[in-house]
């Protein structure tokens, strides 16, 4: 009990130490999980959906195809309308707001949490550490179902509006048309919605999870949500 | 000579909000000595939260030094302050703060997480102090299945989770029925005796009186008077059972 020695540096915990203890409070806190991660699924399936449409769309009019819905509005010579463009930032705002509002929502209510840990001994890395894992995890499985419900989305819509000539130029792989705009492909497509509903979860948890985490141990339990 | 485990000089904290200045403490000197049980008591609002925030390094004063284990905590590193809060000190508050996604047992085994002991010393060691505690037989409940005392306990056992020379409480006992309360404050005295644990409790319960060693009175952020046991007998004897 005596412990006049001079007092020590803390330790660094093993990454698995970390591993264990964030999956354990994402399973434990599952339904908070899913609402969190149904927030990135959400904006990344509305991103996707909207540009495989957009995809589609420039596919079969490459293809010659013409909707059966008449297409009233303005095409650029690229092909792509200005109100495809415009819906596509549109989705891409609606996404990154979105997500980050979940993840700065989840990570808010659990100040009280951060500044607990830090009384035991955490250090500020480690509880980065620990929401960039959770929210990687959150974001790269929330964004996948996200990703595949909008491409699901999309491709019922391209049934409706060009029958089954959809699957015969389905826009799967990346193609460069000679003379219109490369086009990505839906893969690519779900795999960039992936990615950036990934990134975009990480970075709007562990930005909060981070300024929480340099507040004195005291500021942070103060909150009440 | 005097073992001071705790020392401040002329501390003072002050809380800016918006163009108001608060000064919450006002310049607090206090020497508190190994094994001691002291209890600070005040009104609500008279700066005992903050006095336990920064004795405990959960804050930095505004002006004044804090000096524990005759080490300035003003120059330690943010590595020392972490191993410092992990290993040195226990801390109990009024609303337990228990991490809710974590079990009783994990609640006390975390901080030996932080402090790299081995799964299966941590694991004999959660079980011990949750038995000593009175809940062994709850160890894998979550916090939200157990009352405010049995939440309180496991609290108690976790702040001796890596055998800290100080164990820090602040109103540990304001949640609790009086019954319950003089439980909680049984077993912290306990602590102090048996284990020779210096105790540092804030708290307006008059309960609290007649187990602390010494009493300091905290008024508008500064000490009023400190009171030896010998004095408080007589008030306790005056307050007869009175409880919250
Ligand atoms: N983080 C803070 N920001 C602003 N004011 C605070 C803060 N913490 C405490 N105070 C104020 O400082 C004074 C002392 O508070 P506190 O130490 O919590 O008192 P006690 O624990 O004795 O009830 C109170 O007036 C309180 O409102
Ligand atoms: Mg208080």
């Amino acid at each position: 009990m005596q412990q006049r020695t001079p007092i020590e540096e803390q330790i660094d915990l093993p990454f698995v130490e970390s591993l264990r203890i964030s999956f354990q409070s994402l399973k434990i806190r599952f339904g908070r999980s899913i609402i969190t991660t149904a927030g990135i699924t959400l904006g990344i399936a509305f991103l996707v959906s909207v540009w495989t449409n957009n995809e589609i769309g420039v596919a079969l009019q490459e293809s010659g195809r013409q909707s059966t819905i008449n297409t009233f509005e303005e095409t650029t010579e690229q092909g792509i309308s200005t109100k495809d463009i415009w819906l596509i930032v549109m989705s891409l705002i609606v996404c990154v707001v979105g997500i980050a509002n979940s993840m700065l929502m989840a990570v808010t209510e659990r100040f009280r949490e951060i500044g607990t840990m830090k009384c035991l001994g955490a250090l500020d890395g480690f509880v980065v550490r620990l929401f960039l894992l959770e929210s990687g995890f959150q974001g790269f499985s929330g964004a996948l179902i996200g990703a595949l419900i909008g491409t699901l989305g999309a491709v019922l819509l391209g049934l409706k509006d060009y029958g089954l000539d959809l699957f015969f130029y389905f826009p799967l792989l990346p193609a460069q048309p000679e003379n219109g705009p490369m086009q990505l492909g839906v893969i690519v497509v779900i795999l960039l919605g992936c990615i950036l509903g990934m990134i975009l979860a990480v970075i709007g948890s562990s930005f909060p999870a981070w300024r929480a985490a340099k507040l004195p141990p005291a500021e942070a339990m103060r909150t009440e949500v | 000579m005097n073992d001071i485990v705790v020392k401040t000089e002329d501390v003072v904290k002050e809380y800016r909000m918006g163009s108001n200045i608060l000064r919450a403490l006002d310049g607090i000197n206090i020497e508190i000595e190994r094994g001691e049980y002291i209890s600070l008591m005040g009104p609500s609002g008279s700066g005992k939260s903050t006095l336990f925030n920064m004795i405990g390094a959960l804050d930095r004063p505004t002006e004044g030094q804090v000096y524990i284990d005759g080490q300035n905590m003003s120059q330690l590193s943010q590595r020392q302050i972490a191993a410092f809060r992990c290993h040195r000190v226990g801390y109990i508050f009024q609303s337990y703060n228990l991490l809710h996604v974590r079990s009783a047992h994990g609640n006390v085994t975390l901080p030996m997480i932080f402090a790299g002991i081995s799964e299966r010393e941590r694991n004999e060691r959660a079980e011990k102090l949750l038995d000593m505690v009175g809940l062994g037989d709850r160890m894998y409940h979550l916090p939200d299945e157990l009352s405010g005392g049995q939440r309180q306990r496991v609290a108690i056992a976790r702040a001796l989770a890596n055998d800290p020379s100080i164990v820090l409480a602040d109103e540990p006992t304001a949640n609790l029925d009086t019954i319950t309360g003089r439980e909680i404050i049984d077993l912290i005295k306990r602590l102090n005796t048996e284990q020779g644990v210096t105790v540092i409790s804030a708290t307006h319960d008059l309960k609290m009186l007649d187990v602390s060693d010494r009493i300091v009175d905290i008024r508008d952020g500064l000490v009023e008077r400190i009171r030896n046991r010998d004095e408080i007998e007589i008030e306790v004897g005056e307050v007869g059972g009175e409880g919250e």
